[in-house]
């Protein structure tokens, strides 16, 4: 395959190929990642390729698949589950917080886990009730986990091949609203270590972080602030266990403010970590407190009321000029 | 017709019903009466240690020697020493918890001697006498008990999978592991040890669905040993647990869970199955858990004596006894000599649990991750920093 331009859902679904190809232990398991190629199709044509005891459907119970999984990789195997939606990830949450998260420390290291949880994730597509949430705070207040989201397809593609390669879980979260955008996926390039934080634009008067779909939103608040000629740095961070601290803290270093951005509820999630750590780190440098933007604490609305719910432009525009007004 | 009238009549049937809850017995028969008859275990030693007949299973023991019979004897009365030693030790104080299997050695050491050593094991908290038949030293079981580690033996050292606390979540692993087994080709078998109380569990409900539906090479052995902490068996199933099987397509069977030959008998033709590739089976082995649930447990709030007693005349270890002796397979000599095998066993778990250290500080950082993580490594410099604050000789 050579470098083209592709959408983060094709980029996941070449990295699949990818690992199928050069890893026989490699399995691909879920609802519906067989024939019908996933819901969102990212495991499109995997089944035909490599048959069924390689693409697994599996019954519709979130727990087995997960449970197996753990069963397959004490085997030997690795398995990339698919959890078809964030609100389904549920009746799996026990397995992944009791066992998948806790069996490297509680064998003294003997055994390996290395599965890759992909799990569609955010809003902003209209859709239905347990389909639109943003789960990650959830998995990373748990010793044992890695977890990931790709603001782009060159990182959809290059993290996926990290995560499966990683002999530790990772919880994969896919900016489903992003899955159609296309950018340049190079298989011959290096990538990068998987949980270090990229500056994908370069600023002065203030840092936004984020990562996933919020990258993209953040990118755009930095050229609608431009034209009001501030200065904005933009920071993917790519990963939220481990977060790149270091790379926050040199950002916030020179810019003097933070705002953390991300779909999920403002209450314990990413940010307010962030925020606490980035404070400690960066007392004297701060010129505003660390600002958040993210849900509300409320259900995820009907979808007819999510634009109100999810950090928009103007939003986080708002928290931009409030940091400055400091 | 007839089905919709017994259906109306049902919630009347209920409502009479919780008028005599208080009555246990009653109850119990309950669950068997709803299908009719008590089902019938697969026994081929009575209580009294009387050899009988069974024309399904007597095939799967016919050539095994005096000598393996002694053996399976030996297994399970060190099983029970050692047992009985771990008890003691937490009395003492030496250890924080232990989950004695006091009554349920026949169906440990039965279907833990039915395998083979390329075969897999998944079990739960108490399948000492398993762990014993893999050959994972007994003192390694009670680190976990002392609070020193969480499990520490290597899993693939004997095929002995860590012990697994919440309920049910092994049957899982044992069935993607299986399911990795038929993926290689292999010919081996796994085997997934849950209790009663683990039986209402989502997680083993969808082991056998997962199981049913790829064929998977795995053995469900259920230990119905009639209690889940306070609670009966009726408060699990309406139906025989064997009988769950059925619905997802797979034979069950009920064993007399403290006759050790029919345990062997049993778990051997249900490997058979597996290595055939006939798919997953689930053997119920109906036996009795004669101690506490844990030693923090307390019986006598939820049971009376005379349960108990029942059981003991049926106890595993003496009916292979009577069976021994009646057919000449034992002298008094090798019962000594085990007597004197057992002491010794005592005595050297309760040395090594005595001289167990407790585990280094750091301990609590190491393992977490396979491949490091940034904020372990983070917090680990911190406590270091912080222990080395007392080092400095100022507090003193």
């Amino acid at each position: 395959m050579a470098a083209e331009k592709m959408a983060l859902a094709k980029a996941i679904n070449e990295s699949l190929r990818r690992a199928l190809e050069s890893d026989p232990k490699v399995l691909v398991m879920g609802e519906d990642v067989g024939k019908l190629g996933g819901v969102f199709r990212v495991t499109d044509g995997l089944q035909k390729d490599f048959g069924e005891s390689r693409v697994i459907d599996t019954p519709l119970a979130e727990s087995g698949i997960v449970g197996t999984a753990i069963g397959l990789a004490l085997r030997g195997y690795r398995p990339v589950v698919e959890i078809q939606f964030d609100g389904f990830v549920f009746p799996a949450y026990d397995q992944i917080v009791t066992q998948l998260a806790k069996m490297h420390a509680r064998s003294l290291g003997k055994v390996k886990m290395p599965v890759v949880v992909r799990i569609p994730y955010g809003g902003g597509i209209g859709a239905v009730e347990h389909h639109s949430e943003s789960p990650e705070a959830l998995f990373a207040h748990v010793a044992g986990l890695k977890i990931v989201s790709p603001s782009n397809a060159s990182d959809a593609y290059w993290m996926m091949q990290q995560a499966i390669q990683s002999d530790d879980p990772v919880i994969f979260f896919e900016p489903k609203r992003r899955y159609w955008d296309k950018g340049e996926v190079n298989p011959e390039a290096i990538p990068g270590p998987l949980h270090k934080a990229r500056v994908v634009r370069e600023g002065t008067d203030l840092t936004l972080a984020a990562y996933g779909p919020m990258v993209k939103t953040c990118l755009e608040v930095a050229s609608a602030a431009a034209e009001e000629g501030r200065n904005l740095e933009v920071l993917d961070l790519r990963s939220v266990s481990p977060i790149d601290f270091d790379a926050i803290q040199a950002s916030v270093e020179k810019t003097r403010r933070l705002v953390v951005v991300h779909e999920a509820p403002v209450f314990f999630g990413s940010g307010a970590e962030i925020a606490a750590r980035i404070t400690e780190r960066c007392f004297y440098h701060l010129e505003a407190p660390v600002l958040r933007v993210g849900g509300y604490h409320a259900p995820y609305p009907p979808a007819r009321l999510e634009e109100e719910y999810l950090p928009g432009l103007d939003r986080v525009l708002d928290a931009v000029d409030r940091a400055l007004a400091y | 017709m007839t089905v919709e009238s017994t259906a109306a009549r049902t919630p009347r049937r209920s409502a009479s019903t919780k008028s005599t809850a208080g009555k246990r017995t009653t109850a119990k028969k309950g669950a068997g009466a709803a299908q009719g008859t008590e089902p019938q275990l697969v026994q081929l030693l009575t209580p009294e240690g009387k050899r009988v007949k069974n024309a399904e299973y007597d095939k799967y023991v016919a050539a095994i020697t005096p000598e393996e019979l002694r053996g399976l004897y030996r297994d399970m009365v060190l099983t029970r020493r050692f047992d009985a030693e771990a008890t003691a030790l937490q009395r003492q104080g030496e250890l924080g918890l232990w989950a004695s299997l006091l009554g349920q050695e026949a169906a440990q050491i039965g279907s833990g001697r039915a395998l083979r050593d390329d075969d897999y094991v998944f079990p739960t908290y108490r399948e000492h006498g398993v762990a014993w038949c893999r050959g994972v030293d007994p003192t390694n079981l009670l680190g976990m008990f002392r609070g020193v580690n969480n499990g520490g033996w290597d899993p693939n050292g004997n095929n002995f999978h860590l012990y697994t606390i919440v309920i049910g979540s092994q049957t899982l692993h044992a069935t993607g592991y299986a399911m990795g087994i038929a993926k290689d080709g292999a010919d081996s078998a796994v085997i997934a040890y849950f209790g009663d109380g683990a039986s209402s569990q989502g997680d083993v409900a969808e082991s056998f669905t997962f199981s049913a539906v790829y064929n998977a090479p795995v053995v469900f052995f259920c230990q119905n040993n009639q209690w889940a902490i306070s609670e009966p068996t009726e408060k699990q199933t309406r139906v025989p647990l064997y009988q769950r099987a059925q619905g997802f397509g797979f034979p069950g069977v009920r064993v007399d869970g403290n006759d050790v030959l029919a345990c062997l008998a049993v778990t051997k033709w249900a490997l058979e199955r597996a290595r055939g590739g006939e798919g997953p089976t689930l053997v119920e082995a109906y036996t009795y858990r004669m101690g506490a649930h844990t030693t923090s447990d307390d019986p006598s709030r939820y049971r009376g004596d005379e349960e108990r007693l029942a059981w003991e005349a049926k106890d595993p270890i003496l009916r292979l006894r009577r069976y021994l002796e009646a057919s000449n397979h034992a002298d008094e000599a090798f019962f000594a000599e085990l007597e004197t095998e057992s002491e010794t066993l005592g005595r050297r778990v309760r040395e090594a649990v005595r001289a167990m250290p407790d585990p280094d500080h750091f301990a609590i950082f190491e393992n977490v991750y396979a491949d490091g993580h940034a904020l372990v490594d983070e917090e680990r410099a911190q406590f270091a920093a912080y222990q080395a604050s007392f080092a400095d000789g100022q507090g003193d």
